[in-house]
């Protein structure tokens, strides 16, 4: 019987031929990640169990990023970060991304790709539940605790259960208006929130390998909002272009097999899909943008892991150069690269941070920043009762910070698109004409 | 491993994710302070909305405020309990506030490992849909054996679903435990201290 990547990644890993769906095995980690957050507990268990004194079981495998309670005064905050740059010192760990130092880089997901972390073919834990996203990479990659994170630390290993294969085909092409994100939210919208439970996310279909990494990074990122335990996508000429550009590490490509069994299989044509947005307070709550046009908003947040790389604001300046916001507008680049490349790139000779400073949006500095709501003095952070539409991920009660504020999730292109009229408005309308 | 687990229920609603189980402002506290820790426990389960907090009325607070200890220690919840983030402190919380089960429809996959592994508490899942048939402060009994809870408050026994492999790691107490008597760690007084 055939295998899906997902099986075979986590076969090779496991030293086994075979697996199947259901089997409990222990896998071999190339990359640990952890970060502000997280990494902390993790240490502390580390400790516990291992033994004050102990070592990592491979230097070279870890990967400490602080992204999430970055620029604040909160105190209990930058202790974390303390407790972070200890470890880092005791153990000699030669990834680590400080604050504060030139080798900043933002949030963890997109920071794992950009410093070549994600290579087709490998085994990724990381103690974020969106490190479903490297997945996009044809590499098994999820999510994980602070315990199952310090077992790795002591070990290289950890027990997984091979999860079943949903695949998600998209033939044909996405309309110019429509963005990865668009495809996320339609997907979960139709499996909901515990849709893809336990399972893999296997997304297929020359609409999808036509994609940028960023926008296939977007899918799989989002797995997580479906319950799944990660998004996957076969690595391609797209793929190895991206990794080869910021690695030499060696990398293999696995495909699913013809005969390769799946729980479930669905083929869109990618022509149909439309703009929508999840409503409050899930993701799952899915509404075509074109029926929620009456939906006044107070602001608009373009930013987060999901909906912060560089393709996200390329496609928010399409829709903002030489145009004035209605509402206040949060642009927050997921990394310093993605800040960088803000002065770089550029849309009829002007820079996109000229385009967002003059179309009057808040330009904030590269983390999680308001996607998590944070502490009270977090840039973007959702207050009181406040309409938010945001091209984050999560849209639970309290997610952007105030339990009473309601967040509507988007693409970019939808953000931009309703920045500029104060509702919920569909890019169509600006990209046609 | 104690083979009976009697508690008060506090019950929940669907898809209760980890930002009502502790919202992130919350999560900058140590979770190895002995002290800084007790506020996991005074903020657990703060973020869900109070309509829906301790069904089927609702507005009941799970812990006292000021307080980090509740006096329910048995959850009931509906589908996708603990969907969300990987945050650990969302099992820790419930443990540090008193939680010695739960007892949900299902459950979104982090979480559930992290009870497991870290040994939080034990997340069962019902056969039956128990969300409409327990109130909050009702009297229940977990037999391990039997793979039942009883309502005492009501009177009546519902099956629950088997634990299946992951009992083994239940039994270690947490994954390290587990681990050690596999031989995959050294066992804790030959360990490296
Ligand atoms: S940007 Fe948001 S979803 Fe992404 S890692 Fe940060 S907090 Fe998590």
């Amino acid at each position: 019987m055939g295998m899906t990547i997902t099986e075979k990644i986590l076969a090779a890993h496991a030293d086994k031929d075979f697996v199947q769906p259901g089997d409990n095995i222990w896998v071999n980690t190339d990359v640990l990640m952890t970060h502000d957050v997280c990494g902390p507990g993790t240490f502390a268990i580390f400790k516990k169990q291992f033994g004050e004194n102990a070592k990592v079981w491979d230097r070279d495998k870890v990967v400490i990023i602080p992204d999430h309670f970055i620029f604040t005064k909160d105190a209990h905050a930058n202790r974390n970060i303390d407790i972070l740059r200890q470890f880092v010192k005791e153990q000699s760990l030669p990834h680590y991304f400080d604050v504060g130092s030139d080798n900043y880089k933002g949030v963890c997901h997109l920071a794992l790709a950009q410093e070549g972390f994600n290579r087709p073919g490998e085994v990724l834990f990381g103690t974020d539940s969106h490190t479903s996203t490297s997945g996009a990479f044809g590499m098994f990659a999820t999510g994980i605790g602070n315990t199952d994170a310090a077992f790795i630390l002591g070990t290289g290993k950890l027990w997984v259960k091979v999860p079943e294969s949903m695949c998600f085909e998209f033939v044909g092409t996405f309309p110019e208006h429509v963005m990865a994100k668009d495809v996320i939210l339609t997907v979960i919208g139709d499996i909901g929130v515990d849709g893809a439970a336990y399972r893999a996310m296997e997304w297929r279909g020359d609409a999808v390998m036509k994609l940028s990494m960023e926008e296939r990074m977007t899918l799989c990122n989002m797995a997580i909002e479906a319950g799944g335990k990660n998004g996957i996508i076969v690595a391609d000429d797209v793929t190895t272009d991206y990794v080869r550009q910021r690695t030499d590490a060696p990398y293999k490509i696995y495909h699913s097999d013809d005969d390769a069994k799946y729980f479930f299989k669905k083929t869109y044509d990618a022509s149909e899909m439309e703009p929508v947005v999840a409503k409050p307070h899930s993701p799952d709550n899915k509404a075509k943008v074109s029926e929620c046009q009456d939906v006044k908003l107070d602001r608009a947040y373009i930013g987060s892991c999901t909906g912060g790389k560089i393709t996200d604001f390329i496609a928010a300046a399409r829709l903002l150069k030489g145009k004035r916001v209605k509402i206040d507008t949060f642009i927050v680049p997921a990394t310093r690269e993605v800040e960088q490349d803000l002065y770089k790139e550029k849309m009829g000779g002007e820079t996109l941070m000229d385009i967002f400073k003059n179309a009057g949006a808040y330009l904030g500095d590269p983390s999680c920043a308001a996607c998590l709501g944070g502490p009270k003095d977090t840039f973007g952070r959702a207050a009181d009762n406040q309409v938010v539409i945001s091209t984050t991920n999560r849209n639970f009660p309290g997610r952007m910070g105030s339990k009473q504020a309601h967040v509507y999730l988007a693409s970019p292109y939808t953000a931009a698109a309703s920045a500029l009229t104060g509702h919920i408005t569909n890019p169509a309308e600006f990209l046609d004409n | 491993m104690n083979k009976v687990i009697e508690g008060a229920a506090y019950v929940l609603g669907n898809d209760i994710d980890t930002d009502q189980i502790i919202p992130a402002e919350h999560l900058v506290y140590s979770l190895s302070d002995p002290e800084e820790r007790k506020h996991y426990g005074e903020f657990a389960l703060s973020g869900v909305p109070a309509d829906r907090a301790g069904l089927p009325e609702g507005n009941i607070p799970f812990t006292e405020s000021g307080r980090s200890e509740s006096k329910y220690s048995i959850i009931v919840g509906g589908k996708n309990f603990g969907c969300g983030s990987s945050r650990e402190h969302a099992p820790a919380c419930m443990e540090i506030a008193g939680v010695r089960a739960v007892i949900a429809e299902s459950y979104a996959r982090i979480f559930y490992r992290n009870s497991v592994d870290g040994g939080f508490f034990i997340p069962f899942e019902c056969a039956a849909r128990l969300v409409e048939e327990i109130k909050t402060g009702d009297d229940l009994m977990i037999d391990l054996n039997a793979n039942t809870v009883t309502n005492r408050s009501r009177k009546k026994t519902y099956d629950l679903k088997s634990l299946g492999e992951v009992i083994e790691i239940i039994e270690a107490g947490n994954i390290f435990e587990y681990a050690r008597k596999m031989g995959m760690m050294p066992s804790a007084s030959d360990g490296p201290q």
